[in-house]
């Protein structure tokens, strides 16, 4: 049985942990029928041109993985950003782990999206924005929701300036591959201001896929700070679909750090519904091997005096492949948009590709959009002038590395993280560079 | 006695650096057709020449830029022939080349970047990280005596400066580094008068009897605050002149034809 056929005869299992007599189900149901005709996503179809599911797919993964084993605290600290200065919202192989979590209701929501739905005390807000701004025809955002039931729930009240922030982190481990699919809903009211880290890691190199799917809100003038972390272990594959709609004046950066895994696909979407908008989309991707990663950006100008900013970088070693898609969409009547789109490459080796392809869909005929993007080598000048200073080749390569990444870290508003990228990057460029940076 | 001997011994300059029947091609092109030179501690040699005489490709090949292939003969530096070594090696034996078109890196700062290179240098000599407040006096030093502001030193290497400010840099880096052979390529270029000044000034408060400097340039204007020992006049990959300190103001009078 192939995965698609497993995945719609499991959807009955599934169902004898849900209430089937709720509003919800039918929203379940209807989504399992999207994906039923439209299956996996293939590389016929233009959005999936460059990366194929296929041989990922071909993993014998299990639907409903449950939490069979005992991840301790010290095992996985490592990938937590901070001990005690943030909220945290942990699963295993889909499940919650409340003994490595830190929730909370005191003044906001950072709790779990099984309770927001199926709880009546969140039924007003599920029903205003579940399942709102994701995509009603996306193949697998419509598979996710089909068997929405776990994820990090986050409501932040308006005029709330959250004082730490909320890290999401889902673990995946065992023996078996496993199929997991977390959906996370993200509300943040009126003058509210939050900075959320979310990060998928696998325990064991045994064949992961995590189907994921995010929706982020932001009320007028809200503030969000998303900062997506991606450095697992080579035998996982990610698509990440994440939507974000915006209201006037709100502010919603996500930055992307794609490190790891075989497969990362990145779908990310900004709807801006308000004037006075701030998008802002950045990302670092540093990968070898036949690491694959796929930058898939939607910028969807719906309303006038809006800006968006676009600066995904990429460095790519040995066999490995990227792939940039950004999409600027302006509607006829968002003029004075200012829409700004940058993507730069390095291949390291000949054997390294890369596809870039900024979409350019303008409508309105006063706005200012620019994009570039540029594909090269190391600058062997630059080379030369570092190692006439006494600075070895490797060194200097990787110093140079960091020179390339430096504007969209320095963009990073978390202290510590920035400081854990940092290491994150000179491991991944295999140096210990010396200076405080 | 034993005192005297040992002043007589010193007062023999020490040999720095030799070049004999160097040849260098660049894609099979022949740049430098066998060049001959010898510097010794002390003393400050200048190369002039027209453009495209090969005085950038001589200071490239010293400072052991891969782009160039040295077909024939050798560069010696107190002994040792440079041979294959890279650049970086040569770099932690002592050589320097200030760059005509010093490069931007963003995202690091000056005194980083000087850190970084001083730090690797002493690891290639099997020394130990210079300590940090014996780094911050030296960097306090040394920017003062180029003159050179305390808010400049976090900036990113060369992003944004002005032509002046690229040299003085290199200056500054060259004066952290403390060389035995520092090649000035073509130093003066881009520089305002005052400028000028304060990068010669500066060269020439680390000039000592133990390390020697060679001034590559087309014009004559450097060498009036950077006084050379010995001129040499390049053309068309060899050096087809030698002489005094006034060779320069008669070359800059009479032109580069003269001497062809």
């Amino acid at each position: 049985m192939d995965l698609k056929e497993k995945l719609l005869s499991s959807f009955l299992a599934f169902e004898q942990k849900v209430d089937i007599n709720a509003a919800l189900h039918d929203v379940r149901t209807d989504a399992l029928k999207v994906f039923e005709n439209k299956g996996f996503p293939t590389k016929k179809e233009e959005a999936w041109k460059y990366t194929s599911l296929n041989a990922v797919l071909a993993n014998d993964f299990n639907i409903l993985p449950k939490n069979e084993s005992d991840v301790e605290w010290k095992d996985v600290q490592k990938y937590f950003l901070n001990d005690v200065d943030t909220y945290k919202v942990v699963f295993i192989n889909g499940v919650f782990s409340s003994h490595l979590s830190s929730t909370t209701h005191d003044g906001l929501d950072v709790c779990l999206m099984s309770s927001a739905l199926t709880k009546p005390k969140y039924k007003m807000v599920i029903d205003t924005y579940f399942n709102q701004v994701a995509n009603k025809e996306d193949s697998l955002t419509n598979l996710n929701t089909a068997y929405a039931f776990e994820g990090a729930y986050i409501n932040i009240p308006k005029s709330t300036v959250v004082q730490k922030p909320i890290e999401i982190l889902y673990f995946t481990t065992g023996t078996s591959s496993n199929f997991v699919q977390p959906r996370n809903l993200v509300i943040v009211g009126e003058n509210a201001h939050v900075q959320i880290i979310e990060r998928h890691q696998s325990l064991t190199d045994t064949a992961m896929f995590t189907n994921s799917v995010t929706e982020i809100y932001a009320a007028k003038r809200a503030i969000v700070d998303y900062y997506k972390l991606q450095n697992d272990l080579l035998t996982t594959n990610l698509v990440d679909n994440t939507y974000i709609e915006q209201k006037q004046e709100s502010r919603v950066s996500v930055h992307t750090f794609s490190f790891g895994g075989n497969i990362t696909r990145n779908n990310l979407n900004f709807y801006q519904k308000g004037e006075r908008i701030d998008s802002t989309l950045k990302g670092i991707t540093i990968i070898g091997e036949k690491q694959h990663v796929d930058h898939y950006t939607l910028v969807n100008h719906e309303e006038p005096n809006c800006e968006s900013h676009q600066n995904y970088k990429g460095i790519y070693d040995e066999r490995s492949t990227g792939v940039f898609n950004g999409k600027i969409y302006v509607n006829k009547i968002a003029q004075k948009t200012d829409a700004f789109q940058q993507n730069n490459n390095i291949l390291l080796t000949d054997k390294a590709t890369l596809n870039t392809k900024p979409q350019l869909e303008i409508f309105a005929d006063d706005v200012k959009c620019s994009h570039g993007c540029t594909i090269g080598q190391l600058d062997e000048s630059a080379m030369f002038y570092m190692q006439q200073r006494g600075i070895p080749k490797k060194e200097a390569k990787a110093l140079l590395m960091y020179a390339f990444t430096d504007e969209v870290i320095s963009s990073v508003a978390i202290p510590d993280l920035q400081l854990k990228l940092q290491k994150l990057i000179s491991m991944k460029l295999g140096v210990n560079i010396g200076f405080d940076i | 006695m034993e005192c005297q001997i040992s002043n007589i011994f010193n007062f023999k300059l020490k040999e720095m650096l030799v070049i004999k029947n160097l040849h260098a091609s660049v894609e099979d092109k022949e740049i430098l057709k066998g060049i001959n030179l010898e510097v010794k501690a002390g003393e400050v040699h200048a190369i002039m020449g027209p453009n495209g005489a090969g005085k950038s490709t001589l200071s490239s090949v010293i400072a052991g830029n891969e782009n160039f292939e040295v077909t024939e003969g050798e560069i010696v530096l107190e002994g040792e022939d440079l041979g294959d070594l890279a650049p970086e090696e040569r770099a932690h034996k002592g050589i320097f080349m200030s760059f005509q078109y010093p490069v931007e890196i963003p995202g690091v700062s000056v005194t980083n970047f000087i850190k970084t290179a001083i730090n690797e240098t002493r690891k290639a000599n099997g020394q130990e990280e210079m300590p940090a407040n014996e780094m911050l006096k030296l960097i306090k030093e040394k920017s003062e005596l180029l003159e050179i502001d305390r808010k400049f030193l976090s900036r990113s290497l060369n992003e944004g400066f002005s032509g002046g400010e690229k040299k003085r840099n290199e200056i500054f880096q060259m004066a952290m580094l403390d060389p035995k052979v520092a090649i000035l390529d073509e130093t003066d270029s881009g520089l305002d008068i005052d400028a000028l000044r304060i990068v010669a000034n500066g060269v020439n408060k680390l000039k000592n009897e133990n390390n020697a400097v060679i001034v590559i340039t087309h014009y004559q204007r450097l060498l009036d605050y950077i006084v050379p020992d010995f001129v040499h006049v390049l053309h068309d990959g060899k050096i087809v002149k030698t002489g005094g300190k006034e060779l320069a103001l008669e070359l800059e009078e009479k032109g580069y034809d003269w001497v062809k």
